[in-house]
């Protein structure tokens, strides 16, 4: 059978809940946190990489570059400020993050 | 045309198995391990698409950089998990269904969908027009010319993350002694060294 856009975009669905669904199983895990938004940004690529083959425009391939770009400096920032959170508290509870707000 | 069907199915299947592995892995490790598997199989994806450049930057950037730095986290963090793990379940019935709703959603906008005739023309960098060059000729042809300005954006993003990320995590400590070249190489004999001349036979 012929393996059209429908088969991609429905993988990429499918990572995208998933990515959804780990953030409300792990709340209290930031690192589990941000492996599923890393998944959910892998899903939204899939699904310009799909469009674009299958539409025959290459800008969403280009667009998914930077889309990759942001990702990998987002991990970088995210976990960047989880190991200063961890340096101060000693722990990485999502609950006792809100010990700023005034 | 069988072939592409059926390494489309395994790598769909693999995605999706190890997507689950990594939300409910007990250990984060291997949530990584997984992450990493993810990754992996969404590059075959690429590829059977006919991204080849997408499919390799994926796999260097995200099992490369991204989830090695993750691995490493994780590691050097010492966290009791098993306490971060405690009540997971209980957020699983209002998590379930907000899942349930969103993929039904996607699945009816999925199940509606056609490209509209016009859409092939409104292409802005259609790919016919490029026929002969590979996928990274055709991307570099692009990214170099029209979006070149995009391109420089992205480099930005990767600088402000990296002086943000250096930013946060350095931190002067007290107490610690290290090796101070300047102020070794600025000693001078006249400085540290005296000469007394001992009369003999009445001590110093």
């Amino acid at each position: 059978m012929e393996i059209g856009l429908g088969h991609y975009l429905t993988v990429s669905a499918i990572i995208f809940t998933l990515g959804v669904l780990g953030i409300f199983l792990n709340r209290k895990n930031v690192i589990i946190i941000l492996m599923s938004i890393e998944m959910m940004l892998l899903a939204v690529n899939l699904n310009l990489v799909s469009f674009s083959v299958f539409l025959n425009d290459l800008v969403g391939q280009v667009f998914s570059m930077i889309i990759l770009t942001v990702a990998a400096a987002e991990a970088a920032i995210g976990l960047a400020i989880l190991v200063v959170y961890f340096r101060n508290r000693g722990s990485i509870r999502v609950e006792d993050i809100n010990l700023m707000r005034g | 045309m069988i072939v592409q069907g059926i390494a489309f199915y395994v790598f769909a299947a693999l995605l999706v198995a190890s997507g689950v592995m990594v939300i409910s892995a007990r250990n984060p490790v291997h949530s990584v391990l997984y992450l990493v598997l993810a990754f992996f199989q969404a590059a075959g994806l690429c590829v059977l698409l006919g991204a080849e450049f997408i499919a390799m930057i994926l796999v260097i950037v995200y099992v490369g950089a991204v989830a090695v730095l993750f691995l490493f986290v994780v590691m050097m963090l010492d966290i009791n998990f098993r306490e971060l793990r405690a009540g997971a379940l209980q957020y699983l019935p209002i998590g379930g269904l907000i899942g349930l709703i969103l993929l039904a959603e996607l699945a009816a906008v999925l199940g509606g969908w056609i490209i509209a005739p016009a859409a092939e023309k409104a292409a802005s960098a259609p790919m016919a027009a490029m026929s002969g060059a590979t996928n990274t000729e055709q991307l570099g042809q692009l990214i170099y010319t029209h979006y070149v300005y995009l391109f420089q954006a992205s480099g930005l993003v990767l600088l402000i993350a990296m002086i943000g990320a250096i930013v946060l995590t350095l931190r002067q400590r007290e107490g610690v002694r290290k090796q101070n070249v300047g102020s070794q190489l600025a000693r001078r004999r006249e400085d540290v060294v005296a000469i007394r001349k001992v009369p003999t036979g009445e001590g110093v």
